[in-house]
């Protein structure tokens, strides 16, 4: 569904992504683990159309949407739950849903039904303003903001990060049942363990380049992995 | 009495027109966190667009026309000296302004020659009205019902429409917001013309009371609309309001005094002490930001 060709991205003055060549069938969820600085965030940035990728190719379904503006990648399905969440902390939770379907001109109705039955927790807190939901809450808002969208392909950058470990199972569960009703998903963590063990195909990324791939079972017990990311 | 009923009554008028002027402050630095100097000087170009509009044309086309034009200025103004340095250091943006705002003054000496240019007397709201035994001018008394009517379109729109909600949604994040598909640039845009366009029609309500205009005459309105931003609290379209209906409040009455010569004094002392004793003004930001 999404395959990326020697994508290299400049970042902040440093070259962060390296050439980098991997794909995301479509309804699989990918994993990409690897350290802080490694280049994930700069990758997702990139097929997002936040930074424009220096060379390469980024191909949804066939078409080219390399630098593309965000808004044109937003409207052919491609959505990105930012780390840190980044909900607007002054919109209610309902407007928050809202935003997430800007590009949308049709019935909400049953987006927001499908994502309050998946987050039943903001259905309660409709009304509230997002900047008073726990970071658990700001999770799953983001989650579903970005679902109200309808994606064909949804990307999450550290999803668990800040998150107590029950909680992430939470998220972890929902990002599962979301993938299970025809979500593709991209995710990035450092928590490799948790990703490795939902993602059906995953990439080591180190200092900018893809150094292991495989399913997520086998690098789950793979050696190297296993030293270097699961302690 | 009638003494002070009319200088009441044209404080809440001139405060009205500070507060068309003062929007456009507060929406601009709420959304880019810039201060557009250059603010003051569209008002002043939209006073000599009508000048030079209505000499040519009748009112019903010319008036609308100096609006549109004023819209399309501010929106000018963003795309040729902003919008290039949006990833620049906010500094920047604040010199480009200060470099548009002086460009739009000498401009206009160049084409008044610098000349006082009489301002149009436009039919109705020139026109005397007698209230309570004083005589005052129609925009006097219609200056503050316009005020409020817009203010109320306003936050309606920014508070209940789709582009309302882009607007709050860029004000707090421009990369989130540019991920759930809002063209950033466009959103920055609509509020230029937006703040142009009341700056225009302020500029239409405040000429009238003056005869003439010229290119300086958008400096001083400008600044102490800014006071009133800043006052009311920076970024908010309520806290604007208010403040200018102080500010102009104010200004009338002490130069109805003995005092006269302070006014100015006054609103820029009154500057200096909210900045000293409430930073982020009456109505200042919230931050609920969680990390």
């Amino acid at each position: 569904m999404l395959r990326i060709d020697e994508l290299r991205v400049n970042y902040g003055g440093i070259e962060a992504v390296k050439g980098i060549t991997f794909q995301v069938p479509e309804r699989e969820i990918v994993t990409l683990i690897g350290a802080n600085g490694a280049g994930k965030s700069t990758t997702l940035r990139s097929i997002a159309g936040l930074v424009k990728p220096a060379s390469g190719r980024i191909h949804l379904q066939g078409d080219d949407i390399t630098g593309l503006s965000p808004d044109r990648i937003v409207s052919k399905g491609v959505t990105l739950v930012p780390e840190g969440r980044r909900v607007f902390p002054d919109l209610t939770v309902l407007e928050n849903l809202k935003i997430g379907a800007y590009l949308r001109k049709d019935d909400l109705e049953d987006d927001l039904k499908w994502v309050y039955d998946l987050f039943p927790r903001l259905k309660e807190r409709s009304w509230q303003a997002a900047g008073t939901l726990s970071g658990g809450e700001q999770q799953m808002l983001a989650v579903g903001r970005a679902l109200m969208s309808r994606p064909k392909i949804m990307m999450m950058d550290e999803p668990s990060l800040g998150l107590a470990p029950i909680v992430v199972r939470g998220i972890f569960d929902i990002i599962r049942e979301i993938n299970r009703q025809g979500v593709t998903i991209l995710l990035i963590e450092q928590n490799a363990n948790m990703a490795l063990n939902i993602a059906d195909t995953a990439y080591v990324l180190e200092t900018g380049r893809i150094t292991l791939s495989g399913t997520g079972k086998e690098l789950l017990n793979n050696a190297a992995v296993k030293k270097a990311y699961l302690g | 009495m009638q003494y002070y009923l009319s200088i009441i009554l044209s404080g809440i008028s001139l405060g009205g027109q500070y507060a068309l002027i003062a929007i456009g402050y507060t929406m601009v630095y709420g959304i880019l966190r810039l201060i557009n100097f250059a603010h003051g000087d569209v008002f002043m170009v939209a006073g000599l667009m009508m000048v030079y509009l209505s000499a040519w044309l009748p009112l019903p086309i010319s008036l609308p026309l100096m609006l549109l034009l004023t819209a399309a200025l501010g929106f000018l103004i963003e795309r040729a000296a902003y919008k290039p340095l949006r990833s620049a250091p906010r500094m920047s943006s604040m010199i480009s302004a200060i470099g548009v705002s002086y460009l739009l003054q000498n401009l206009a000496t160049y084409v008044t020659g610098g000349l006082p240019q009489m301002y149009p007397k436009i039919p109705f709201l020139s026109d005397i009205v007698v209230i309570a035994g004083v005589s005052t001018k129609w925009v006097t008394i219609i200056t503050p019902f316009l005020v409020l009517a817009l203010v109320i379109a306003l936050t309606q729109l920014i508070n209940h429409s789709k582009v309302g909600m882009a607007m709050r949604a860029v004000a707090k994040d421009f990369e989130t917001s540019q991920l759930m598909g809002i063209k950033i640039n466009s959103v920055i845009s609509a509020t230029f013309i937006i703040g142009s366009f009341l700056a225009g029609l302020g500029s239409m309500l405040y000429f009238t009371n003056y005869q003439s205009i010229v290119p300086l005459s958008g400096a001083l309105p400008g600044l102490r609309a800014f006071v009133a931003a800043v006052f009311g609290g920076i970024g908010s379209i309520p806290g604007a309001v208010v403040g200018a209906f102080i500010i102009g409040i104010s200004e009338t009455v002490i130069k109805g005094s003995d005092w006269s010569v302070f006014s100015d004094a006054f609103t820029f002392a009154l500057l200096i002490i909210i900045l000293v004793v409430k930073p982020t003004g009456l109505f200042g930001e919230k931050t609920t930001d969680k990390v």
